[in-house]
C-alpha cells in the first residue's frame, strides 16, 4: 500500500522527535557513529518519508517510487529509523546499528536491508546515482521524482560538480536534491576547511533551481518540495539551513559531535530532553 | 583437446583489426537484441568505437564529458533503474581514475554496469607512459563482484563483449587501439572463465592474455622448429582465473610462463602465482611483462619489440629458463 501522505504538521512533528530518539538510542547502542548530522536531519527525513514521496514500503521494488538517494551516508541512523517507522523493516531492529550479523550497516548497503536505494559512504558519489536514475526515468516518460540528500561538506568533492554539470545538461526536472546545510565538517566549520559560498549562486551559475530554506521548519520543507515538483525542466536543489545536533541543546552547532556517539548519561540528558520537547508538541494547539 | 577453430593460415598473412572495434561491434549487436542496454561514455566514443551504439540508439547513450568519477557512478544509477549499462573510456581514466566509484557505486551496489577500459596496455604507443594502462587489471581484479576480462584479438573482444552484457553483472573488459591479427574465428569458442588451450607442450605452458598471445603462438611455432615444445594458454578471463587449466599445466610441465601486456605485478602473472600457491605447486613460474616501470612513446610494435612482447622477445625468455 501506497504510504499515507500527513498533512498534520503536528503528526510530523511528532514523527520527527520520535526519529531523533530513535537516532540517540541506536547511536548509543552502536557505540560509535554521526550524530549531528543524523538529529539535524530528523525533519527533513520526516517530510521525505511522510509527506513528499510516494512509496510503499510493503513492495520496497515498486517500479513507480519515488527514491531517496542518500549521498553523506555516515547520517543513515536517521534514514534506517525513516524507514523503520515506515515499515520496511521491524522498528526492534534499530538498535543492531553497526553490530555483528545487523542489516543495519554502519554505512548504507544496498541490498541488505529494504528500502536502501544505494550503498554510500566515500561521499560524492550518490548524486551521480541520483542523476543516473532522473535520466532513465525522464527519458521513459516516468512519472516518479528521485530525491537526493548531499552534505555541505561533500560539496568539497568534484564529482558532485560532475555530476551538477550532467543533471543541468539533461534538465532534470524530476530531480530535487536536498543539502543538509549545518556548516560543519570533520575538521570544522565548512568555511574553516574549505569556503563554500556563494553556494546558491553556484547552482544557479550550473543551471540549476535553487530553494533555500530553513531545514526544521516543516512547512517551509514541504512548501520547498512542492515548489520544486513544480519546475520542469531544470533540477532542483533545496539549501536547507539546519543545525548539527538539532534538539539536543549540548550537541547543537558542535563540531566534535560530528563523528560521536552518546555516552550513557548523555544519552539520558538526550531522551529527557526529546522527551520534553514531544510533551511541548502534544500540547500545541492544532493549526 | 576441444577444437579452437583458429584461423586456417596462423602464421601467413592475417587480417589485422583491433579489439576496440570487436567490443563496439558486438555492442552494437547487444544493443540491437537487448533495449535495455546503456551505453555512456566521457568525450571519447569515437576511439572506443561506442559511437557506433550511440548512432543507432541515441536514447539509450549517455555523453557525460570528460568526468569518469561521474560516469561510474551514473552508469550505477541507470543500472539500479532496471537497465543492463556499458560505461567506456581510456584504461587509464576509467578504471584508473574512479576505481573508488568502481568499488561502491558498482561493485558494492552489485549492480550490472561493464566498465570497459580502451586503449590499455603498451600498443597506444606514441601517447606515452601517461596513457598506457598497465595496471588496470591488478585494480580491478581485486574488487569483489567484479568479473576482469582481457580479449586477445578481435573476435574474442566481440564475444566477450557480449557474454559480458547477457551476464548482468558488473565486469571490466580491456581492450587495444592497435590494429593485431584476427588468429581466432568465429567458431572458436568463447567462455567466460574457461581459458582456451591453442597448442599442448611438453617443455613449458605460455599462459597469456591479450595481444601478446598471437605473439605467444608464433613463438612456439618457431621454438618446435628447435625441437622445444611449448603449450599455448590463452587466459582471457583473469578473474575468475581458470584454476583447473593452470592447474592441468602445472601438471604437464615443468615451466609456466605468463605473458601479460601489463605489470607483472597483479596481473595475470600474479593471478597464477596466487592459484600455484593456493595447490601448493611446485611448478616454475616466470611472470613476464611489463618488470615494474614505466614504459616511454615509440611505434607500438616497436614497443612490443623494447619490452619482449613481441615473439622474440617471448622466445628469449623461455630459452632463458629453459636453461636455469
Amino acid at each position: 500500500m501506497v504510504a499515507e501522505k500527513i498533512e498534520d504538521i503536528k503528526k510530523l512533528k511528532l514523527i520527527a522527535n520520535s526519529i531523533r530518539q530513535d537516532v540517540i538510542k541506536m547511536l548509543y547502542e552502536a557505540k560509535s557513529g554521526h550524530s549531528a548530522g543524523s538529529l539535524g536531519l530528523a525533519d527533513i527525513f520526516t517530510v521525505l518519508y511522510f509527506n513528499a514521496m510516494t512509496h510503499d514500503s510493503q513492495n520496497p521494488e515498486w517500479k513507480k517510487r519515488d527514491r531517496l538517494i542518500l549521498s553523506n551516508g555516515h547520517v543513515c541512523p536517521v534514514l534506517y529509523s525513516a524507514l523503520a517507522h515506515s515499515g520496511y523493516f521491524p522498528q526492534e531492529e534499530l538498535t543492531t546499528l553497526r553490530k555483528l550479523g545487523s542489516r543495519l550497516q554502519g554505512h548504507p548497503h544496498k541490498g541488505t536491508l529494504p528500502g536502501v536505494e544505494n550503498s554510500s559512504g566515500p561521499l560524492g558519489q550518490g548524486l551521480s546515482q541520483a542523476v543516473g536514475m532522473a535520466i532513465v526515468a525522464k527519458t521513459e516518460h516516468q512519472m516518479n521524482r528521485i530525491y537526493c540528500i548531499v552534505s555541505d561538506g561533500e560539496q568539497n568533492e568534484g564529482q558532485i560538480w560532475e555530476a551538477a554539470l550532467l543533471a543541468s545538461k539533461y534538465k532534470l526536472g524530476n530531480l530535487i536534491v536536498i543539502m543538509d546545510l549545518n556548516n560543519i565538517q570533520i575538521d570544522g566549520t565548512t568555511h574553516e576547511v574549505l569556503p563554500l559560498e556563494p553556494l546558491a549562486d553556484k547552482y544557479k551559475a550550473f543551471g540549476w533551481n535553487v530553494i533555500e530554506v530553513d531545514g526544521h521548519y516543516i512547512p517551509a520543507i514541504i512548501d520547498a518540495i512542492e515548489e520544486a515538483k513544480k519546475i520542469p525542466h531544470k533540477p532542483t536543489i533545496i539549501l536547507a539551513k539546519t543545525v548539527p545536533g538539532k534538539g539536543i541543546q549540548f550537541m547543537e552547532y558542535m563540531v566534535e559531535w560530528h563523528g560521536k556517539p552518546p555516552a550513557k548519561e548523555q544519552m539520558e540528558e538526550s531522551l529527557r530532553m526529546l522527551e520534553h520537547k514531544k510533551q511541548m508538541i502534544e500540547a500545541e494547539t492544532d493549526g | 583437446m576441444i577444437e579452437m577453430h583458429l584461423q586456417k593460415d596462423l602464421f601467413g598473412t592475417l587480417e589485422k583489426k583491433p579489439t576496440r572495434d570487436g567490443f563496439g561491434i558486438g555492442l552494437l549487436e547487444m544493443g540491437k537484441i537487448n533495449s535495455n542496454l546503456w551505453v555512456l561514455t566521457a568525450d571519447v566514443s569515437e576511439s572506443t568505437r561506442t559511437h557506433l551504439f550511440a548512432k543507432e540508439f541515441p536514447q539509450r547513450f549517455v555523453q557525460v564529458g570528460v568526468s569518469e568519477q561521474n560516469m561510474a557512478g551514473v552508469g550505477a544509477g541507470i543500472a539500479a533503474s532496471g537497465k543492463v549499462v556499458v560505461i567506456s573510456a581510456y584504461g587509464v581514466f576509467s578504471p584508473g581514475r574512479n576505481w573508488d566509484q568502481i568499488r561502491v557505486s558498482i561493485c558494492y551496489n552489485d549492480v550490472p554496469v561493464i566498465i570497459h577500459g580502451s586503449h590499455t596496455g603498451l600498443t597506444v604507443g606514441p601517447d606515452g607512459a601517461s596513457h598506457q594502462a598497465l595496471e588496470d587489471i591488478a585494480i580491478t581484479r581485486v574488487l569483489p563482484n567484479m568479473v576482469v576480462i582481457c580479449p586477445s584479438d578481435f573476435n574474442q573482444a566481440k564475444k566477450a563483449t557480449m557474454e559480458l552484457i547477457k551476464r548482468e553483472k558488473p565486469a571490466y573488459i580491456r581492450s587495444a587501439r592497435e590494429k593485431t591479427p584476427v588468429f581466432t574465428s568465429e567458431n572458436t569458442p568463447f567462455e567466460i572463465g574457461k581459458a582456451n588451450i591453442y597448442r599442448e607442450g611438453t617443455d613449458a605452458y605460455i599462459i597469456a592474455c591479450g595481444v601478446p598471445v598471437y605473439e605467444s603462438l608464433k613463438a612456439a611455432n618457431e621454438l618446435e622448429k628447435n625441437g622445444i615444445s611449448v603449450g599455448v594458454v590463452d587466459c582471457h578471463t583473469i578473474k575468475p582465473i581458470d584454476r583447473k587449466t593452470i592447474i592441468d599445466c602445472a601438471s604437464k610441465t615443468k615451466l609456466l610462463i605468463s605473458v601479460e601486456d601489463h605489470q607483472i605485478n597483479g596481473g595475470l602473472g600474479s593471478a597464477i602465482s596466487e592459484v600455484l600457491t593456493d595447490e601448493r605447486l611446485g611448478v616454475k613460474l616466470r611472470r613476464h611483462g611489463i618488470y615494474d616501470i614505466f614504459c616511454e612513446s615509440g611505434e607500438p610494435y616497436e614497443l612490443l619489440k623494447k619490452y619482449g612482447l613481441d615473439c622474440e622477445g617471448i622466445k628469449k625468455v623461455i630459452l632463458e629458463e629453459l636453461k636455469k
